[in-house]
């Protein structure tokens, strides 16, 4: 028997619901009515000045791979296998092993080179996805949806650096301490950098940049007055594996 | 049709329990990796496929076995093949549904699958596996079934059912060839990356599917009274050496392209399936072993089958072809897939073996598709052989039927002699009684000797006018009903002439 004073709460409470997913609904849409970024005009790109990076002493360096695991939610494992990587260190023979040889100068030897997404131009990865859960963005930006993801891990038979991480077991357990500003991922999906694309959004730099002291750069490539841009356009920089006409986004200067 | 599947004998039941406890088995240990995650396999993020890709790859060139079959029967009428068809078609079936299920544990999220379905995206290769995997699946279990229900009714084939056929040719093609895109279309892994991809799946294909075909038959043979006919064997048996031999041709080309050119990138992926690779003083060479295994049982058994005296040798062709299937196992499965992620896209060398739930949940799936193919290949057995035993039944009657009538005919012809009424059993005694007593030459015998028309006597009751066969039961009769002693049944039973 629903009584009078039951069936007021209820009709209140049902109203109450219907305003609460009406503001949440406008938000959504006013994210996707107004892009934060002018997608056509851009193109995002990152340069690593390898020397520079390199001088920074060990524990900032480390801070650059370990605020991105911060703010992304990434969780460390304890087997090896089961890792889950954005950007973690390299050395210069793993990351451009057709530039390495033994009269290289022993400094090059020894360098630490950060890996993360080079976002391609012609990303083998996205191509391969069978249900659209992995595209490139019109600013370059090669993305993933955690919810379209079966885990058929075909992008990681396809990139051909690496670059993709698969969630083997269920994350949030093993995530040191949780960002609630950000999402985190279930068992069996795929995972990537994003170049950070929800701080590009707010008008930010990507996490690793803003945390590397100055040693990475990151800017529109479109734009000739760029930071990147005018880098790229009076250095010497290499990037990986050109040859297989991916065409990456993440230049290294030596 | 479908009552064929649950008439078995001891056996049959034995090996029926004995896939379902292994599927209980690879069930279990799927819920495992489902409750945990895919942590539970071997893989890692170097080495993202393993076992099952490597399995799904293989069954996929097992599902040849239906094409190899199907395209002689119905492109060339040939007819040797038509008994097998149906079997090799189920085979082919179970193959595609194993292929799918081990897509299917090999996925993240498997509660998702539908995506594919659901937003798919054209250019990705896997799109159009699934597509033509599904299709190839559809299309032979419906042309088996119906080749079947054609049989059993003794109906000719109709023409959807013909035009199915036609599709399912190049449908067969289709699923290798994809599948073959599906690795050699990733720029990023050299080990894949070679246009000869294609056809040594297609070489791999023709040799593993009918191989497998081959056992299946000798086994039917050994076990149930179907008889596939030697002929159809010995014919696939053939098939199966010129394609293992192809596929070794293939093997050898590939491996002097990559060492003879020694390019650096193409090189260390077969350096590490060859020979291992060395990183400082650790050694990485887990499939050395397996490879060259692979190697020379694909090298002996192409031998074995090249020699048509050996071929042709039930034993040997058995052993021959389950050679030729562990070979093409081991180098078309995890052979393949496993090397191209070693060494890692970053250059490092993390190696792959598969754990024991990863390996429970892929005999599980194989004794899955074990299942389904005995349960199909029972129904086709079932109705192939009742035609056969009915045709036999028919014999077997007509020639009884036949001896009867003989005998009756030997019986019924009497001879007699017509000077003096004498009845002979035939006509020889006939003629010599003739010669003796009546000077009748013998070759002029049958003027004196006729046959006899055959004397039906009968008996009838004087009493009551009723007939019997003989006169026991007449006597029998008259004493019951009318009190004639037997010793007196004369009296009552007298022989009367028919009609």
């Amino acid at each position: 028997m629903i009584t009078r004073r039951r069936f007021l709460i209820m009709a209140g409470s049902a109203l109450s619901a219907i305003a609460l997913t009406a503001t949440q609904a406008e938000k959504v849409l006013a994210a996707f009515a107004q892009p934060a970024i002018d997608q056509k005009n851009v193109k995002w790109g990152m340069v690593i000045d390898l020397r520079k990076f390199n001088e920074l002493p060990q524990r900032k360096r480390r801070r650059v791979y370990e605020v991105c695991k911060e703010i992304h939610n990434i969780p460390v494992f304890p087997n090896p296998k089961d890792r889950v990587e954005w950007i973690w260190a390299s050395d210069f023979e793993h990351t451009f092993p057709e530039q390495f040889n033994e009269y290289f100068e022993e400094q090059f030897k020894w360098l630490e080179v950060p890996v993360l997404c080079n976002h391609c131009e012609n990303p083998p990865c996205t191509k391969v996805c069978p249900t659209n859960a992995t595209w490139k963005r019109e600013d370059g930006i090669v993305t993933m949806d955690y919810h379209r993801c079966i885990g058929c891990r075909y992008c990681m038979a396809a990139c051909p650096y690496g670059m993709r991480s698969f969630n083997w077991r269920d994350p949030r357990p093993y995530i040191k301490k949780i960002n609630t500003t950000y999402h985190t991922r279930t068992k069996g999906v795929v995972e990537k950098c994003t170049f950070c694309v929800e701080r590009l959004e707010k008008g930010m730099e990507p996490a690793c940049v803003e945390a590397s002291e100055g040693t990475f750069m990151f800017g529109n490539l479109k734009a000739m007055e760029s930071e990147v841009s005018k880098i790229l356009r009076e250095h010497f920089f290499l990037r990986r594996k050109v040859e297989l006409g991916t065409e990456p986004k993440l230049y290294y200067l030596l | 049709m479908i009552e064929y599947a649950l008439r078995g004998g001891r056996y049959y039941w034995t090996w029926i329990a004995i896939l379902i406890a292994v599927i209980a088995v690879g069930g279990a240990s799927y819920y495992y990796q489902y409750q945990n995650g895919l942590t539970v396999t071997g893989m890692s993020k170097e080495v993202s496929w393993g076992l099952y890709i490597g399995n799904f790859t293989f069954l996929v060139g097992v599902a040849a076995s239906a094409v190899i079959v199907v395209l002689p029967a119905y492109l060339y009428d040939y007819k040797r093949f038509k008994n097998v068809t149906a079997i090799g078609e189920f085979l082919g079936a179970s193959a595609v549904v194993m292929c799918i299920l081990f897509i299917f544990v090999d996925l993240g999220r498997p509660d998702r699958v539908l995506n594919v379905v659901l937003n798919p995206r054209p250019n990705s290769v896997m799109f159009y596996d699934f597509i033509v995997l599904s299709g190839y699946f559809l299309l032979n279990i419906i042309i088996a079934w119906s080749v079947l229900a054609a049989k059993e009714k003794s109906k000719g084939y109709s023409t959807w059912l013909k035009i199915l056929i036609y599709i399912a040719i190049p449908w067969a093609i289709s699923i290798h060839t994809v599948t073959a895109f599906l690795y050699g279309g990733l720029v990023g892994r050299a080990f894949w990356n070679t246009a000869l991809m294609a056809p040594r799946f297609l070489a791999g294909a023709f040799a593993s599917g009918p191989s497998l075909l081959i056992l299946s038959l000798l086994v039917i043979r050994r076990f149930t009274n179907f008889d596939p006919g030697y002929d159809a064997i010995k014919k696939i048996s053939e098939i199966v050496a010129f394609a293992m031999v192809t596929n070794l041709f293939m093997i050898g080309a590939e491996l002097f392209t990559v060492f003879y050119s020694a390019q650096p990138h193409h090189l260390e992926y077969f350096v590490y399936l060859l020979f291992g690779l060395k990183e400082g003083a650790m050694y990485y060479g887990k499939f050395v072993p397996w490879i060259w295994t692979s190697l020379i049982l694909g090298i002996v058994s192409a031998i074995m089958l090249i020699i048509p005296k050996v071929r042709n040798t039930p034993r040997y062709l058995a052993i021959a072809c389950g050679l030729v299937f562990i070979s093409i196992w081991m180098e078309k499965g995890i052979g393949l897939i496993v090397p191209g992620y070693i060494p890692s896209q970053v250059g490092t060398v993390v190696e792959y073996w598969p754990t024991i739930p990863e390996s429970f949940i892929s005999l599980g799936v194989w004794a899955g598709g074990m299942l389904m193919f005995t349960l199909l290949a029972k129904v086709a057995i079932g109705v192939l052989t009742e035609g056969v035993v009915e045709e036999e039944e028919v014999e077997e009657e007509e020639v009884e039927e036949l001896e009867e009538e003989l005998e009756e005919v030997v019986e019924e012809k009497e001879y007699r002699c017509e000077l003096c009424d004498a009845v002979f059993k035939n006509i020889d005694e006939c003629c010599e009684h003739a010669e003796k007593e009546h000077k009748i030459a013998k070759a002029s015998c049958d003027m004196a000797c006729v046959e006899a028309e055959p004397t039906a006597k009968q008996y009838k009751c004087e009493l009551c006018d009723a007939i019997f066969d003989n006169v026991d039961e007449c006597c029998e009769h008259a004493e019951k009903e009318h009190k004639i002693a037997k010793a007196s049944c004369d009296m009552a039973c007298v022989e009367v002439d028919e009609e």
